[in-house]
């Protein structure tokens, strides 16, 4: 499985054409972003448009180098991205002064070594690590020192991050080490670019098509910009998408496009709870690292809950 | 020699800001006045040692080579790093905390007067209780009695009490912001308690709500 050795599928690979194809679709965002200025001025929701298709053209490059170095590549990216998610995790948690050894275990030992596990593609461990161990361990840890103030809710929320922001996140870059049927390594970083192709091109969808007939909102209360018309023709359009996107996959057209809508509506479901918590500590987004999105976890919202329930499926029915 | 200690500095200087900025993403929010470089007094909460490398970090090159930490000789004067970090990459306007309240006012009397920006905790002391300020102590009054001219500004440095407690070794990554708002100045006539209720209450009206933002 070393991908360095083996450079032959940067050239002969669906990657290399699926890269191009998000080129052209870039290319063309960005080409209609900045018609729209010559057309309306540079308004709001133009300017945060063109925000969002700059900060894309980031998204993927940093994506096309991570592949390039395939496991690794993809290790390393990733247990960054959990850096900064969780960094903007716990800055809108309530812990204490108590909590530092748990914040401390949780970034310098829990995040580096869920990641150890994925690039040594122990799904036996990866995948109980921290639910079992590193949950124990946070809920010892808090303990030690002696403050009972809001114990419940300072350990819950500790939790959360590390499932939500480490945990869930390391699912990922861990479908390249799926042991598939057709035993191509490549054909994992596949699996990675139809999960995030399609998640990712589900929230785009559904922002057009909310942007453009959005009038009835889904859950005012969570999340006043996600609305019905929105969520139906976003996640309609991203499983055609999925489906379309078969011959990159292990799956048959209809098994595409079913995995497709199973990341889409689990996305959905990302976002929307990920938005109850921001309502709930107060803010509008997580941060403000990704200019026009908000914070990496505006971002990875919707990866987060669909990358285990996706792996979990192709786990199930597609590997040897 | 003192060429090499100066590139040391700034290099030192960059490592301390890159760490900063890698560790709490610190981000710089200049609500009621720009960065700029004219002379100021920048009055902050102090909950932490990293309090004013935050500040230092958030500013321009320019503003920085011009804006000195106000802090105490006893804790940077000892020779070695600390000494070195103190005076030559932070150039720290150092204080005698044994002197008097009196003999550290014209301390920094004096370096407004020589065109120095000066970064100042009023509160005295670290804040490491649950109160969000503590009252502030007379010197704000005497300086900015003293110097009419000079921008005082209010800087509320959010979180960072959290990513490095009093007494722990290690920070924990988490998000800081520093946020600047509008200069104040003592009128003629202002008693000494209604310009530090203003003073404090200019820094309270940064911090961060509970509310929606």
């Amino acid at each position: 499985m070393t991908y360095l050795a083996d450079r032959r599928w940067l050239l002969d690979h669906p990657t290399l054409l699926l890269f191009a194809g998000l080129g052209v679709v870039l290319l063309l965002a960005t080409a209609i972003g900045r018609t729209l200025v010559m057309i309306h001025g540079n308004t709001q929701t133009i300017d945060n448009l063109n925000q969002r298709i700059d900060a894309w053209w980031v998204m993927v490059a940093a994506m096309g180098i991570a592949f390039i170095f395939g496991l690794p590549g993809l290790v390393i990216l990733f247990a960054l991205l959990s850096f900064w998610a969780l960094r903007e995790f716990l800055t809108l948690t309530p812990t204490r002064h108590a909590d530092h050894s748990s914040l401390l275990l949780l970034f310098f030992v829990g995040l580096p070594v869920q990641y150890l596990l994925v690039w040594q593609q122990w799904y036996g461990l990866y995948s109980i690590f921290l639910p079992v161990y590193g949950f124990l361990v946070l809920a010892i840890a808090a303990t030690l020192r002696g403050d009972a103030e809001n114990f419940l809710q300072r350990v819950s929320f500790v939790q959360w991050g590390m499932m939500i922001c480490i945990y869930f996140l390391s699912h990922v870059p861990a479908l390249v080490t799926l042991p598939l049927a057709s035993g191509r390594p490549a054909d994992g970083l596949l699996l990675i670019a139809f999960l995030v192709i399609v998640v990712q091109g589900s929230d785009v969808l559904q922002y057009i098509f909310g942007k453009l007939l959005g009038r009835h909102p889904v859950s005012p209360r969570l999340s006043p910009s996600k609305t019905w018309e929105g969520l139906v023709g976003g996640i309609a359009s991203a499983t055609l998408l999925g489906a379309a996107l078969w011959w990159i996959t292990p799956f048959n057209v209809p098994v595409a496009a079913g995995m497709a809508f199973v990341i889409c509506v689990t996305g959905f479901f990302g976002g929307l709870v990920l938005s109850a918590i921001k309502r709930d500590r107060g803010v509008k987004d997580w941060g403000r690292m990704i200019r026009g999105h908000g914070g990496v976890l505006d971002r990875l919202d919707s990866v987060i809950f669909a990358a285990p329930v996706f792996l979990h499926l192709t786990r199930y029915w597609y590997t040897v | 020699m003192a060429l090499i200690r100066a590139l040391a500095a700034q290099a030192t200087a960059r490592l301390i800001a890159g760490f900063a900025r890698l560790t709490t993403g610190v981000y710089g929010d200049w609500r009621g006045c720009q960065p700029a470089v004219n002379q100021r007094v920048y009055f902050a909460n102090h909950s932490s040692h990293g309090d004013f490398v935050l500040i230092w970090t958030v500013l321009s090159g320019a503003a920085r080579r011009q804006t000195r930490p106000v802090a105490a000789a006893d804790y940077w004067s000892r020779p070695g790093l600390r000494r070195f970090i103190g005076a030559h990459v932070f150039n720290a306007l150092l204080i005698d905390r044994q002197a008097g309240g009196g003999s550290a006012v014209a301390a920094m009397t004096d370096a407004l007067a020589r065109g120095d920006s000066l970064i100042i905790f009023p509160e005295g002391t670290r804040n490491t209780g649950d109160a969000p300020l503590l009252p502030l102590r007379s010197g704000i009054h005497h300086l900015a009695r003293a110097c009419p001219a000079v921008e005082f500004v209010p800087v509320w440095i959010d979180n960072i009490s959290r990513v490095m407690p009093k007494g722990e070794l290690l920070p924990v990554p988490l998000l800081c912001s520093v946020i600047f708002g509008e200069p104040i100045s003592v009128s003629p006539d202002e008693p000494r308690e209604a310009f530090l209720l203003r003073a404090s209450q200019a820094l309270l009206r940064l911090k961060p709500g509970e509310g929606p933002s």
